[in-house]
């Protein structure tokens, strides 16, 4: 599986971060184990503390499994200005989790990140490749829960 | 593509696909789109000026619709407008009425008397 | 040909689809095939349109009409009443204070003092159809540049035309040409900066959405004017939209021979990659885009070596932010002195600027360089919401500064700034009211720095944290005296000493805030009180007996038990137990509960008691 991603990638070390997001995304539980760390050492010839440095570098990667669908709520200025911080209390709430867990049915991740750059429609979150925007307490409950029935 | 003359090829072809946006039009069509103008026809009306001007490829006029008028008794009701010209308005129009209006007063630019029941502003 | 008479332009920007624009785009194309008018109405998906606030934003042409806030459920009636029967709606117009109605888009205010260059096709052009591009002029810059300008012609009409980086540093653009021309070399670099990460900057995104052959256009320009045959574009991963758009562009404009070998029949070949980042801030500086483009961590590098003579995997490259790249084809086609004229002295042209905070009209706005910050709050932006007052605005994210009411009339500009504590950065322009308070603003862009410092300098990896715990005890009410001055002192540490730009201004929005608000870190630390009651240690809540009704909801509703009473005694808040939540506030039928500024005598008289706190602060 890791070897066939890694295929579609000229064995050259630059192609690493594209290599790394393509087994995340393909991965259900979105994070890279380490097997597939040897796997990508191996194609491309770097050493696999190499690979860890730079999985532990950028934010977006996780070297523990995770949930079907992460949430990322931006707490970045812009967002915390316009009520961040009663949107991730929501959350906690509906989600049951703490930020960083995972539910106990495996379907949401609950993560903080920077900016997501859609600051004009502060706060929002971004689920998967989805953006959210404008969010207010209901809206949170709506998403979630519409995420919940598609399963 | 290999020359600024085949990019202007694209270009002049691509302006006239985005005329609605604010391109050269020399002739704006407007047609009254009100309850009564439908209850009487507009629709068929703006569609045959659509297809009219379609077939015959005339890339600087403009169909757009309005709401009432006013003139109920004469509906479908359509304004002529051309740059410096007084607006023509025509009334209880038909398909075949807008043929002759393209052919007529698009194209060659004579109002057709017959229909007129209004000039100017 | 076409029996289309209607063109709508629907936001597709990601604030509007953040908002529901897909889902109304799909109601159209519904609600149109069930009265058969998909054939008479074209939909096009536009880039950002500017007012994120009014999103889901749409425009119908021929007459312009400017519609916002649109739903679903209003599709329906969009089609009934103005394609249909010629009627705009009216309601979902725009309206200001005093009833006014902008039906059209030229009429809406916030367009008005706007001058768009970089972002005049946002908003106004399909930005997956390379033919809607093309017929704004574009590639004709680029063709023109090709088939009659030399190298360094092409670097003159740079320089002539005064254009600085957009990015943050307002570095002149034509002397990193010109370094990277002078630099013999057989292979040479463009990378095109789009790891925009600034909280509040969102332009770059827009860009890329909204008009992706722009940016190409300007690459290939700047590529063939250092004769590199290959570039970049180095996009941050948490813009899904505009890594996809800008690789249909790239996908489009090979096929029509834009890009390629021997582009308008000249020798000039040109290729471009697109690559994304994984989540770190740090890869916005230059040396550390670099190093993540070529596979590692995104760590900086000293400079010198400059990228502009060993860049990417050693070779002469230029990094330029998306921006600047999206100015350079109006450049070539309007002149070098038509840009100039815009502007003032030092900065010429137009800014692109990204309004968030508490002003009316959040959205991206592109204004001539030299408009006051009145005009651009106030004017273009529409002023503070509900009513509140003006209190400061960051401009330039964390790198930048706070200005507040007394810099109003300051002309933006990149000296300006800078003189006064803040900076141009990318155009962050965060606006906040006086429910602001500024300790707090400023320990939360700490924070963010503290976040993303990338960790190999120790300067930037210790001082920032030593600089937010100091932050951090202060909002809650641990502050001591000499605190304010600890901070200026490490402040100037870290900016003198770190490596790279990130950790020289880090320190700017503390050092800023304590310039302008000493007063508010001194009532902080002094009177143990947050006059804004945002940090919840220095404020408490109380209960107005004389309003109080006895109706004991509050006490109820508090998750820990911390209020008592009854009817006849009202109800008291016990202050050592309160966690603030605000429960009691929300709750209260009769608004007889309130925040006070300040931390309760009996929570100070405790604290000071228990020594064992004094070491304790909040993570």
């Amino acid at each position: 599986m890791t070897l066939e991603i890694c295929q579609k990638y000229a064995p050259t070390k630059d192609n690493l971060i594209q290599i790394l997001h393509d087994v995340q995304d393909t991965h259900p539980q979105h994070y890279i184990p380490s097997e597939a760390v040897d796997v990508i050492a191996e194609y491309l010839n770097v050493p696999a503390n190499h690979i860890y440095g730079v999985l532990t570098f950028y934010t977006m990667y996780s070297t523990t499994p995770r949930g079907k669908n992460i949430i990322r709520l931006c707490e970045s200025p812009p967002c915390y200005i316009k009520g961040s911080e009663n949107m991730l209390r929501k959350l906690k709430v509906i989600l049951g989790v703490q930020t960083g867990e995972t539910t106990k049915d495996g379907m949401f991740t609950l993560e903080l990140c920077a900016c997501l750059g859609v600051c004009g429609n502060a706060p929002v979150m971004m689920i998967n490749e989805d953006v959210y925007g404008d969010l207010t307490e209901e809206k949170l409950e709506e998403i979630i829960d519409k995420i919940r029935g598609m399963k | 593509m290999k020359t600024l003359a085949d990019l202007k090829k694209i270009r002049e072809k691509a302006q006239e696909e985005m005329k609605l946006r604010g391109g050269n039009t020399r002739i704006k069509i407007v047609v009254g789109m009100g309850t009564s103008g439908i209850a009487m026809g507009a629709r068929e009306v703006m569609k045959t000026f659509l297809e009219e001007i379609a077939n015959r490829n005339l890339t600087d006029v403009l169909v757009t619709q309005t709401g009432e008028k006013g003139l109920s008794s004469m509906e479908p009701v359509v304004d002529v407008i051309e740059e410096g010209k007084p607006k023509v308005t025509y009334g209880n129009m038909t398909p075949d009425k807008v043929k002759k209006v393209v052919v007529e007063h698009v194209v060659n630019g004579r109002t057709v008397s017959d229909y007129v029941v209004a000039t100017g502003n | 040909m076409s029996l289309k008479r209607i063109d709508l332009l629907i936001c597709c920007g990601s604030g509007c689809i953040s908002a529901g624009s897909l889902k109304i785009k799909e109601r159209f194309h519904e609600v149109l095939q069930e009265k058969n008018l998909a054939n008479e109405i074209n939909i096009i998906e536009t880039g950002c349109m500017g007012p994120c606030d009014y999103g889901p934003v749409m425009v119908v042409y021929p007459e312009g009409t400017f519609y916002k806030a649109v739903s679903p459920e209003d599709v329906e009636e969009i089609v009934n009443e103005h394609f249909i029967k010629g009627r705009p709606v009216a309601r979902l117009m725009l309206q200001d204070d005093e009833d006014r109605t902008f039906s059209t888009k030229k009429e809406v205010p916030f367009y008005q003092k706007q001058v768009k260059v970089a972002l005049a096709n946002c908003g106004y052009i399909d930005p997956e159809s390379m033919d809607e591009y093309i017929a704004t002029g574009g590639y004709e810059a680029l063709g023109t540049v090709l088939t009659t300008m030399n190298q360094q012609e092409t670097i003159d009409l740079v320089k002539r035309s005064g254009l600085r980086g957009r990015g943050g540093g307002g570095f002149p653009t034509h002397i990193k040409w010109q370094m990277v021309h002078d630099n013999a070399s057989d292979e040479k670099y463009v990378i095109c900066n789009g790891d925009e990460g600034d909280p509040g900057a969102f332009m770059d995104r827009s860009l890329l959405e909204g008009d992706p052959h722009r940016i190409l256009e300007g690459m290939m320009i700047a590529a063939y004017a250092i004769g590199a045959n290959a570039g970049f574009l180095y996009i941050r991963a948490e813009y899904p939209l505009a890594i996809k758009r800008i690789k249909l562009a790239i996908t489009q404009a090979k096929e029509a021979g834009l890009m390629g070998d021997n582009i308008f029949g000249t020798k000039f070949c040109f290729d471009a990659e697109v690559r994304t980042g994984a989540g770190a801030f740090v890869c916005g500086e230059e040396t550390a885009l670099i190093h993540s483009i070529e596979g590692s961590r995104g760590n900086p590098t000293p400079k010198p070596p400059y990228p502009s003579s060993q860049g990417l995997w050693g070779k002469p490259t230029i990094v330029n932010n998306v921006e600047t790249f999206g100015n350079v084809p109006t450049i070539y086609l309007k002149g070098a002195e038509w840009f100039a004229s815009m502007g003032t002295e030092t900065s010429k042209g137009t800014k692109v600027f990204a309004l968030t905070g508490d002003i009316k009209n959040t959205g991206l706005v592109e204004v001539p360089m030299g408009i006051t910050l009145r005009e651009l709050i106030f004017d273009v932006g529409g002023g503070m919401t509900g009513g509140h007052k003006f209190k400061a605005v960051q401009l330039g994210g964390p790198s930048g500064g706070c200005l507040t009411a007394e810099h109003l009339d300051v002309p933006v500009d990149y000296e300006s700034l800078k003189e006064r504590g803040a900076m141009m950065g990318s155009g962050g322009v965060i606006v906040m009211n006086d429910k602001n308070c500024m300790v707090n603003i400023a320990k939360y862009f700490m924070d963010f720095c503290v976040d993303e410092s990338c960790g190999k300098c120790s300067p930037c990896r210790i001082g920032l944290k030593q600089m937010l715990d100091i932050l951090e005890r202060i909002t809650s009410g641990h502050g001591k005296d000499g605190d304010i001055e600890e901070l200026q002192r490490l402040g100037e540490a870290v900016s003198k000493l770190s490596l790279c730009g990130l950790g020289q201004s880090a320190p700017n929005p503390v050092l800023s805030t304590i310039r302008y608000f000493r007063e508010e870190y001194e009532a902080h630390i002094r009177d143990k009180s947050c006059a804004t009651k945002v940090c919840l240690d220095l404020m408490h809540f109380d209960i107005d007996k004389e309003h109080c009704i006895g109706c004991s909801l509050c006490a109820r509703k508090c998750p820990v038990t911390c209020i008592t009473g009854n009817r006849e005694e009202k109800y008291t808040i016990h202050q050592l137990d309160c966690v603030k939540c605000g429960n009691c506030q929300d709750v209260c039928p009769v608004k007889a509960v309130s925040r006070i500024p300040g931390m309760h005598m009996e929570v100070a008289a405790k604290r000071e008691a228990d020594n064992k706190l004094t070491n304790h602060y909040d993570d």
